[in-house]
């Protein structure tokens, strides 16, 4: 990872953080579904980052939303798990023999089915860790199960989106 | 020993996964108690400017209803007001201590508001330079709205209704039986009354008021109507009575916040004789 990937990268999450925070904080479909659109910037980080250093991007991205959220802890919480999970997930659900050095597992580089199934499972263990976190002792688990199944799939349609608009097909980050 | 050492060593992104969500689930339960300490107070003031400046822009898309909402309030007021003045004729009251107002109302503007979670807060435009104290109350023209928790320079944090961990002493004003008002975090627009003993006859329709015993509302408040009246089902002894809420949370503009001038003395009142106050 050079220092221009690095500056890329910084960038996408400040952008993608904004975009958080100021059009998709009040926004729930139907009211059940929500958009952690921020994720993405998490999700495509290189394969070659170590989980330490992750975990920590993660978990400072997360309480600094919080902050914004006035949800202190819980954005935090679920993004330190989903660091925590992303590297060996990614090492399962990618092809014997691994990714390619500094590959980075977005859309156009992946390809469709493989980001599907690289990104859903993950997005769908922050949504639930999110949403326990949110309704502790209040809420049953069915409707945590939907909230987060349901978040999941926006989460991921909007991840799609994002990179078939904005992403050019070689590079990543346009 | 040595393999100790590199048994842990192998594992530390795991021990540090571990702390840190320690540490991110020590404050959600640190942020979330109702009278635990405000957190990141000075945090407020940033996320306030930032904030702020996104409601300046999306506050001119609701500036009609606002001022419809002003303006039926205003007229209201005038009506009551012209109810009030005295008579030239009549004889002149001095007012008694005993009835001197006891609430001091504060006007502010929602900042940041959110319906989505289960425990919801709202971000106000005033703090502790204009006067705002964590502990006021806060309401609006439709009816109630929640409470203060933390303030920095400029801004306050409040609890808003929908959430599940504030409790809001209230009563139903046709019987003036008093219960608990709670959000069970499902449906924006409903809360439950709880604490209603069973013998209590409450009908769909009934409106529910803040019922002044807490210290943060006067009494009076609007909180809304009853909906559906059922037994509970996990303690039959009391009735299970849901309430629509006469604020629309997902509307919020210009809200007033309360403070009781003798909250002091009614709180200390209420420790010396060791009883919890409900808030």
């Amino acid at each position: 990872m050079n220092i221009r990937n690095l500056f890329s990268y910084g960038f996408l999450i400040l952008i993608l953080g904004l975009v958080q925070i100021l059009f998709l904080k009040n926004l729930a479909v139907f009211g059940h579904a929500f958009g952690f659109l921020y994720l993405l910037g998490l999700l495509i980080l290189p394969s070659t980052l170590r989980t330490i250093p992750l975990m920590l991007i993660a978990f400072c991205i997360g309480f600094i939303l919080d902050i914004f959220f006035q949800t202190i802890g819980m954005h935090a919480a679920a993004a330190t798990l989903f660091a925590f999970l992303k590297p060996t997930w990614l090492k399962v659900a990618s092809p014997t023999g691994g990714f390619d050095e500094a590959e980075e597992p977005s859309l156009g580089q992946i390809g469709f089915g493989r980001y599907i199934s690289y990104a859903f499972p993950l997005l769908f263990v922050y949504c639930l860790a999110f949403f326990t976190a949110d309704q502790w002792g209040t809420g049953g688990f069915l409707g945590i199960l939907s909230k987060s199944f349901f978040s999941a799939l926006f989460t991921l349609l909007l991840t799609l989106v994002v990179q078939l608009l904005f992403f050019s097909r070689k590079r990543s980050i346009s | 020993m040595l393999r100790i050492f590199q048994f842990l060593y192998r594992v530390r992104a795991f021990f540090l996964f571990a702390f840190l969500e320690f540490l991110a689930i020590w404050m959600i339960v640190a942020n979330n108690s109702p009278q635990g300490a405000a957190f990141f107070n000075s945090s407020n003031e940033w996320v306030g400017r930032a904030l702020k400046q996104q409601a300046d822009v999306v506050q001119y898309f609701s500036l009609v209803d606002a001022n419809a909402a002003l303006v039926d309030e205003n007229s209201r007021l005038k009506q009551e007001l012209l109810e009030l003045q005295v008579r030239p004729d009549s004889m002149p009251l001095v007012i008694d201590s005993a009835l001197e107002a006891n609430f001091e109302l504060k006007g502010a503007y929602v900042v940041a508001n959110s319906l989505r979670f289960s425990q919801n807060y709202l971000m106000l435009s005033k703090g502790s330079k204009d006067g705002i104290k964590p502990g006021m109350g806060v309401f609006n023209s439709q009816g109630i709205v929640g409470r203060v928790k933390s303030v920095s320079e400029n801004y306050a944090v409040a609890f808003s209704v929908l959430n599940t961990n504030l409790l809001i002493s209230a009563k139903i004003k046709s019987s003036d039986v008093f219960g608990s008002v709670r959000w069970d975090g499902s449906t924006t627009s409903e809360v439950q009354l709880l604490y209603v003993p069973r013998h209590v006859k409450a009908s769909k329709g009934d409106t529910v008021i803040s019922s002044g015993f807490n210290a943060v509302f006067p009494e009076g408040i609007l909180i809304g109507k009853i909906s559906k009246v059922e037994v509970n089902k996990s303690d039959p002894n009391y009735l299970a009575l849901t309430v629509k809420l006469s604020t629309d949370f997902s509307k919020l503009n210009y809200v007033y916040l309360v403070e009781n001038t003798r909250f002091q003395e009614l709180d200390s009142l209420y420790r010396q004789s060791d009883l919890i106050n409900e808030y």
